[in-house]
Formats: structure tokens, C-alpha cells, sequence
């Protein structure tokens, strides 16, 4: 690979000459810019590797019998994608890599705080990652208790859960340390002049998930190490034969689960708010509320995971408690989309793929949010929950929300990150067949599971068959537009056209550094005077 | 088209209804504006962006309206919940077991029942609970679900209002027989159920009446989550021809073959590690000892002797 360096003399992060070659000046690498793409290698396999899981479970589904795949086969698959899909895909996706990435540089940093300590999380990352494939092949083979290892079922089944639980506890501790970096970063590492609202809302949302990382991994971890006691030692806190209860699991579960929703999402969103500006050529409408809401979001979103367990029995207190935060914690969410879309209002729009993925986005997150909605009414989730409208909805979010949002994200910065462009074209047709697979693939599962389809079935009653084909259906034109958006990225990543620094004209400090940028960012920490998205007679068109 | 065949169903289908139209609303519009911004301010038309100003007015409002808008929908879906307290004095008592595969309907008389038989109009009130992991108790058609948790007991209650046969499900993944976690509720007119009711513990559909009451239990204990009747395998080898068939098992991990006579099927069901049947999983078939008495297993195999 060639870069093109030679516009401001600076060495690029990826110069092999000054760099050292080999894949040891990667692995070995403090630069935040190397280790937020280990991060998105190590993701993006697991990745690959989920999606055929995914598919291949589509397909069983094809004719009702369990004809294909064996209960065992079939259960242990969808724990497996759940489990890449959750743990190693999208809770580490964007602030891990884009974070990583961009953080340091949108803040005039030249590297997050704690260098060392973020390569470190990388290893736990790596390690936590490979046992989870490890544990696969020993003991008792693949775990089959679904991505949330509820207990008792978890206590008694025979497969590794053990070592997934273990691995699990890893990837949630490297979580946990990237928050610690990132939110000390944002302390201590702004750029002179760079007061709290003049960061970038990328950075605000880092920081709010930041939070939301470090104080309630601790709780999944101490959750899972209280399973693997019960599996080895028989020290089983959750056993009502001795006094416990099997829902202080659940509790314990979802206090972690449930915020870890918008560690999934609030970066999400503040990938897409700064895709906006710089397509529209004018400031974000509303930045404080914005920022604001991202901080109500990691707030009110750690006082509402009873809202999984409405059908497992809590006090009535308990329930419309939960019900009501659940609703509250909508709002902060729909400030944000009327905020983006308002930001388009009087703008110069230019639709590229950024912003084409950007709409995708709000368009397939509002949907996921207003199915939240419903399963947050207590009379109608008692008839969805853990049905197949549950998976409908938590793909629309996780799916339709935080990956579309990487995507965006990852054809925002591809130019930065690498120097050279993808083609365009390509990318807007893969976002068109995504699109219509997604909605092909997911819609039908709000209809099914309002009808009664169970989630986590390898078979399903014959009235189920038609919603399922067209959901099987949807699956075939969707895996084709990913391998068409993945192979016009990794093309462009070898043979793509030279870049200038700003292809977009955007004007955070990212696009005021060379591409890919220099290794340590800035030549010279830049002195920042106003508010980020201000665009005008100093915002250089190239 | 799903039914709606509870008290419930009208209300619940209420609020899901308002949500979905509101959303549709809601999105619709959002959606309008990003494509008409998109259009009207297109760089091609537009090519100098204007300078909007920040609106604290309009912030206000996009965040108030929608707190409006979700108060009204958490009332109505509170509204249409409470139900579940206040269980009407004359409602009928049903406890209702989940078991890895399968559920248990027993009524006040004793009466055990693999289906759950109700009168029409008449309130219901099922204690839900389970005997070993958590299963979810659904009845679509009712829009009733509640889990099956073990050592607790949710209570949950309606009135079935239309007459005819729903489908239970599990929602709660519970092992290998998840998917086949099936029963139904049959809803009958209050005479029929009355001498369903009062009629003895199992109907004598063969002639033989021990072999009936083996069939009853291998519905009542769940075995057929794991074994068909008719041929095809499940999660387990199916009864049909086991009975003196000739079938390889490894003992110890070495392998052998064995005539499946009263003593193999016995120690299977009470030992099932003993001999582990070539080509299906190990540690699956649970043990049945403590569970079935030595006289319920002599029916269960003169039940397996009929299936030719
Ligand atoms: C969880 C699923 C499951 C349930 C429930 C279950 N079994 Fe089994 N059963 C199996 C499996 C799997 C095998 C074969 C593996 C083995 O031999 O352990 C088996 C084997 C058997 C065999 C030996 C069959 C042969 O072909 O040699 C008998 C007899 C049997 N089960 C009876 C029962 C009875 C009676 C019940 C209910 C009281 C029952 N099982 C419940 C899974 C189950
Ligand atoms: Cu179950």
C-alpha cells in the first residue's frame, strides 16, 4: 500500500518505513489509530463468521418439522450469534473502533490517555474473544442458553457454559477499561480552548457511554462469576431450593443488559450527528439539547431494565415504575431525530453515502424505537415479549441502528482513515438492497410475534410458515448487499482512487490533518475558538 | 388472523393500535422532512446553506409533546394491564406446572390434565410455576403470558370468552424441547366442562387399561417432548417398534446390542446413563427416578408394547 503523506510532510500511521513493518508494528502499536483497526479486524471476522450463523438459521426455518437442524444444533447457533453478535460485534463496534479512531483526534489529542492500558484492553478483548470460540470445542460443546445465560437453565445444562460466561466476563472488562480511557481522555486531553461545548457531539456521546461502560459492566461481571461459582463450586446464589431467587439473576442480568443497550447505541447516534453538519454544510440544530440528551439517555437508561422482566414477576410497583422510565427514556431519543432532521432544514445537501446510510438509520432506528413503544406498554408486552417481535425489534435497534450507523460511519472516515474512496455508486446500491433486505427480512417478525411465534425455536406451528418464508426470503437479499458493501470497501482499501485530506468538506479537526493521518495527528495541537460545525469562508472546499 | 378470545384482548389490541398509528404518524412525518429537505435543499438548488439559528421554542416543544404523547400511551398500557390484580372472588383455580417439555394443568378436584380445559364465561385464575427451569406461559389468543418460574408462584387471571381450541406455547427457551413445548386450552361450553370436570382421571381409549394410563403418563411426565409415537425421531428414539427391537447402545463406551425388554426400558427411564442409544446426545434424557412409581413405569411399557 501506498499513501499519500506528502501534503503536509507529516508520517502517516500506516507508513511502513516509519512504522516498522510486519504484523508486530501492529500488535505491539500504542497508536490509537492501530488499535482501533485491530479492534474492527478481530470485529469484523466475528462478524462475518455471525451472519452465516445468522443466515443458516433463517434457512432451517424454511418448512415447519425440524427438518434441517437438529434442537441441539439449532440452539446452540442462535447462543453463538447472539453471543458474537452482542458481546464481540456491537458492544465494542463503534466507540472501540470509530471511537478509538476519531476520539483523540476530534479533540486535539494526540493519543487517548492511557495508551498502554488501551492496547492492553485489546488482549483482553482478543482473549476473551478466542475462549468464546474456545469453549465451543470443550467441555460440554457449544452453550445453548441464549445470549442471557438465565438461570436455572444456565446452572443445568450440560454445554461449556462456564468458559462462554468466562469469556463473556473478559470482553465486558476490556469494555470496561476502554470507558476509563475514553472518559479520562475527554478530561484531560481537549485541546486548548476546547471547552465541554465546543467538543464535538462524537465525543459527548463517547463520553456519556463512557459512563454508562464503567459502572455497570461491573455488575454483568460479578453476574457471571456468580454463575460460574454455581457451575463448579455448587455455590448457587440464585437457587430457590435454598432461599434464592432465580430473578435476582434476571435483576443483576439486565441491570448491566440493559445499559449496555446504549453503549450499543449512544455512540451510534453521535456518529450520525456528525455525518450531518458536514453533509448540509451548516451547524447540527440544537447542539445542546443534543449533547444534553445523550447524558438524560445514559441516565434514565440505567433506571429501566425491569422492562425485560414484566412477564417474570415483580411487585405491580415494580412494573409501572419501570413502564413509565421506559417511555420517559423515548424522549431523549426523539429530541435527537427531530434535532438531526431539523439540522437539514436551509441546508447544501449533498447526498453521498454518509448521509444516505445516516437515513437509513434514523428511518430503521425510529422504527426500532416506536416497537420499544409497544413493549413498553405493559398491557401489549405481555403478548410480545420474548416472542419473535422482540427479535424484530432489538435487530431494527441493534441492527438498523448502531451497525447502519458504523456503516455510515466507517464510509464517512473510510477517506481519512485510508487516503483513498470507495466508489460511491457501489455503495449506494448496497445500501438500497440492504434497506429493502432488512425491512424484508425484520418486518415480518413484528407480525409473527404479535401472533405468537416464540423466539429461540427450532420449529414453528404451521400458521407461522408464510411470515417466515418472506423473513427467510429477506435474508438472501440482505447478506448480498453486505458482501457488496464489504467488497467495495475492501477494494477501494487496495485499489482506491487517492483522496484529498477533506473529500466532504467537513470541519471538525479530522478533516484538517492529512489522509490517513499523521502518527501523532497534529504537528501542532490545534487552539480551538468556537463551536465544532461551524462552516463559512474559512471551511476549505477542496 | 389471531383471535381474541379473553376478556383481555379488546383492550390490549386498543393500545397496540394507538401506539402503531401514532408511530406511523410520527415516523411518517419525520421521514417527510428528510426527503423534502433533501429535495428543496439539495446542493444543486441550494448551494449556499442558509443560517439557521438554534431554537430553544422549538426544543421545548419537541420535548414536551412527545412527554405528552408517551404519558398517554404508558396510562393506557397500565390501564389495560391492571387487570392482573383484583382476581374476582368466584374465579376458578387452575395450577399450572411448567416442566422440561411440557405442562401441567391441575385442578381443584386433583384432576391432572395435559390440556387445559375451561368453561366459557367463566373468570379463571392459573397459578403458574414451574419444576425446574423458566419456562413462559402463552396463550396468543388470550394475550396472556406469564413465566413459569421455579419456587415462586404468578398468578395470573381472565375470563375466556369465545369457545374453541387456542394453542399454549413457551416463550422462555428451556432446552432441547423448547420449540415442542406445546398444549392447548380448550374452551367449552359450562356443561361439557362440567363433565370433563367430574369425569375419572383417564378415559380408557384402549382396551387395555393399563396400557391407557401409559399414555397418559408419558403425555403428563413430558415424554413426548423428547419421543414421537409414530416413527420419527425427536430429540430421542421413537417408542414405535422399541418394544423387543434389537438396539445398539454404548455401555461403559463400548458399544453393544441389546433387546429392549421390560428390564432395558425400566433402567432406561430410571438410569437412563447406563446405556446412552448409538447416535443420539448423552445427558439428555433426564432420570425419572423418584418421579415414576414402578407400577407407572409397567404402564408406560404396556403403552410402548401397543405401538407396533
Ligand atoms: C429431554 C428429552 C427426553 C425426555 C423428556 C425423555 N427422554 Fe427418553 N430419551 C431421550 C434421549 C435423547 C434418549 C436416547 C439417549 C439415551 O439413551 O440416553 C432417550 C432414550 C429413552 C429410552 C431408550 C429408547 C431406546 O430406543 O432404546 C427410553 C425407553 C426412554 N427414553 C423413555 C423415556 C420416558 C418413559 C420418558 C418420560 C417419562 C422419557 N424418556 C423422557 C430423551 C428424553
Ligand atoms: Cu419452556
Amino acid at each position: 500500500m501506498e499513501h499519500n503523506t506528502k501534503d503536509t510532510g507529516s508520517v502517516s500511521y500506516l507508513d511502513k518505513t516509519a512504522n516498522g513493518r510486519g504484523i508486530l508494528a501492529w500488535i505491539l502499536s500504542t497508536d490509537h489509530k492501530r488499535i482501533g483497526l485491530l479492534y474492527a479486524m478481530v470485529m469484523f471476522s466475528f462478524f462475518a463468521v455471525a451472519v452465516s450463523i445468522g443466515f443458516t438459521m433463517r434457512l432451517a426455518l424454511i418448512e415447519p418439522g425440524h427438518k434441517i437442524l437438529s434442537a441441539r444444533t439449532y440452539d446452540a447457533l442462535f447462543t453463538i450469534h447472539g453471543v458474537i453478535m452482542i458481546f464481540i460485534f456491537i458492544i465494542p463496534s463503534i466507540p472501540a473502533f470509530l471511537g478509538n479512531f476519531f476520539l483523540p483526534i476530534l479533540i486535539g489529542a494526540k493519543d487517548v490517555a492511557f495508551p498502554r492500558l488501551n492496547l492492553l484492553s485489546w488482549y483482553i478483548f482478543v482473549i476473551g474473544a478466542v475462549l468464546a470460540v474456545v469453549s465451543l470445542f470443550t467441555g460440554g460443546g457449544p452453550i445453548d442458553t441464549g445470549w442471557t445465560f438465565y438461570v436455572p437453565y444456565s446452572i443445568q445444562t450440560g454445554t461449556n457454559v462456564t468458559l462462554a460466561a468466562f469469556s463473556v466476563f473478559l470482553i465486558g472488562f476490556s469494555s470496561m477499561l476502554t470507558g476509563i480511557n475514553f472518559i479520562t481522555t475527554i478530561h484531560r486531553y481537549r485541546a486548548p480552548g476546547m471547552k465541554w461545548f465546543r467538543m464535538p457531539l462524537f465525543a459527548w456521546s463517547l463520553y456519556a457511554t463512557g459512563w454508562v461502560q464503567i459502572l455497570a459492566t461491573p455488575v454483568i461481571a460479578i453476574t457471571l462469576l456468580l454463575i460460574i461459582a454455581g457451575r463448579m463450586f455448587g455455590i448457587y446464589l440464585f437457587d430457590p431450593a435454598s432461599g434464592g431467587d432465580p430473578l435476582l439473576y434476571q435483576h443483576l442480568f439486565w441491570m448491566y443488559s440493559h445499559p449496555a443497550v446504549y453503549i450499543m447505541i449512544l455512540p451510534a447516534m453521535g456518529v450520525v450527528t456528525e455525518i450531518i453538519p458536514t453533509f448540509s454544510k451548516k451547524p447540527i440544530f440544537g447542539y445542546t439539547a443534543i449533547a444534553m440528551s445523550s447524558l438524560a439517555i445514559a441516565f434514565f437508561g440505567s433506571l429501566v431494565w425491569g422492562h425485560h422482566m414484566f412477564t417474570s414477576g415483580m411487585s405491580q410497583t415494580a412494573k409501572w415504575l419501570f413502564s413509565l422510565l421506559t417511555f420517559i427514556v423515548a424522549v431523549p431519543s426523539g429530541v435527537k431525530v427531530f434535532n438531526w432532521v431539523a439540522s437539514l432544514y436551509g441546508g447544501s445537501i449533498e447526498l453521498e453515502p454518509p448521509l444516505l446510510f445516516t437515513f437509513a438509520f434514523i428511518f430503521l432506528f425510529s422504527i426500532g424505537g416506536f416497537t420499544g413503544l409497544i413493549q413498553g406498554a405493559l398491557a401489549v408486552d405481555v403478548q410480545v415479549h420474548d416472542t419473535y417481535f422482540i427479535v424484530g425489534h432489538l435487530h431494527y435497534v441493534m441492527f438498523g441502528g448502531t451497525a447502519f450507523a458504523l456503516f455510515a460511519g466507517i464510509h464517512y472516515w473510510f477517506p481519512k482513515m485510508f487516503g483513498k474512496m470507495y466508489n460511491k455508486n457501489v455503495a449506494r446500491l448496497a445500501l438500497l438492497v440492504m434497506f429493502i433486505g432488512f425491512n424484508t427480512l425484520y418486518f415480518p417478525m413484528f407480525v409473527l410475534g404479535w401472533e405468537g411465534m416464540p423466539r429461540r425455536s427450532y420449529d414453528y406451528l404451521p400458521q407461522f410458515h408464510t411470515g417466515q418464508l418472506i423473513s427467510i426470503v429477506g435474508s438472501w437479499i440482505l447478506v448480498p448487499g453486505l458482501i457488496i458493501m464489504f467488497t467495495n470497501l475492501i477494494y477501494a482499501l487496495f485499489k482506491g482512487e487517492k483522496t484529498p485530506a477533506n473529500p466532504w468538506g467537513g470541519v471538525t479537526l479530522e478533516w484538517k490533518i492529512s489522509s490517513p493521518p499523521p502518527r501523532e495527528n497534529f504537528e501542532e495541537i490545534p487552539v480551538i475558538t468556537s463551536r465544532p460545525y461551524v462552516f463559512g469562508a474559512e471551511a476549505e472546499h477542496e | 388472523m389471531l383471535p381474541d378470545a379473553s376478556n383481555i384482548a379488546k383492550g390490549v389490541d386498543g393500545v397496540l393500535l394507538f401506539i402503531v398509528i401514532t408511530g406511523i404518524v410520527i415516523i411518517g412525518i419525520v421521514t417527510f422532512f428528510m426527503i423534502f429537505f433533501s429535495v428543496t435543499y439539495n446542493k444543486r438548488r441550494h448551494p449556499e446553506p442558509d443560517s439557521v439559528q438554534d431554537s430553544t421554542v422549538l426544543e421545548i416543544v419537541w420535548t414536551v409533546v412527545p412527554i405528552g404523547i408517551v404519558l398517554v400511551m404508558f396510562y393506557l398500557g397500565w390501564k389495560n394491564y391492571k387487570f392482573i390484580q383484583g382476581v374476582p372472588k368466584n374465579a376458578m383455580t387452575v395450577r399450572v406446572t411448567g416442566r422440561q417439555w411440557s405442562w401441567l394443568f391441575t385442578y381443584a378436584n386433583g384432576k391432572n390434565s395435559g390440556i387445559l380445559e375451561l368453561p366459557v364465561g367463566k373468570p379463571v385464575k392459573l397459578d403458574i410455576t414451574s419444576a425446574d427451569v423458566i419456562h413462559g406461559f402463552f396463550i396468543p389468543a388470550f394475550r396472556i403470558k406469564q413465566d413459569a418460574v421455579p419456587g415462586v408462584v404468578n398468578s395470573i387471571w381472565f375470563i375466556p370468552d369465545k369457545t374453541g381450541t387456542y394453542e399454549i406455547l413457551c416463550t422462555v427457551y428451556c432446552g432441547i424441547g423448547h420449540a415442542h413445548m406445546l398444549s392447548k386450552a380448550v374452551i367449552v361450553p359450562e356443561a361439557d366442562f362440567d363433565t370433563w370436570y367430574n369425569e375419572k382421571q383417564q378415559v380408557p381409549v384402549q382396551a387395555n387399561a393399563a396400557a391407557a394410563r401409559g399414555e397418559g403418563l408419558i403425555k403428563q411426565y413430558g415424554c413426548t417432548g423428547c419421543h414421537t409415537v409414530d416413527g420419527s425421531p425427536l430429540v430421542g428414539p421413537t417408542y414405535k417398534g422399541l418394544y423387543n427391537s434389537r438396539i445398539t447402545v454404548i455401555t461403559n463406551g463400548k458399544e453393544r446390542t441389546v433387546t429392549a425388554d421390560d428390564a432395558y426400558i425400566k433402567l432406561c427411564i430410571l438410569d437412563p446413563g447406563v446405556n446412552l442409544v448409538k447416535g443420539f446426545p448423552p445427558h439428555v434424557m433426564p432420570s425419572f427416578k423418584g418421579r415414576l412409581t414402578g407400577r407407572d413405569i409397567r404402564e408406560i411399557i404396556a403403552y410402548v408394547k401397543t405401538l407396533k
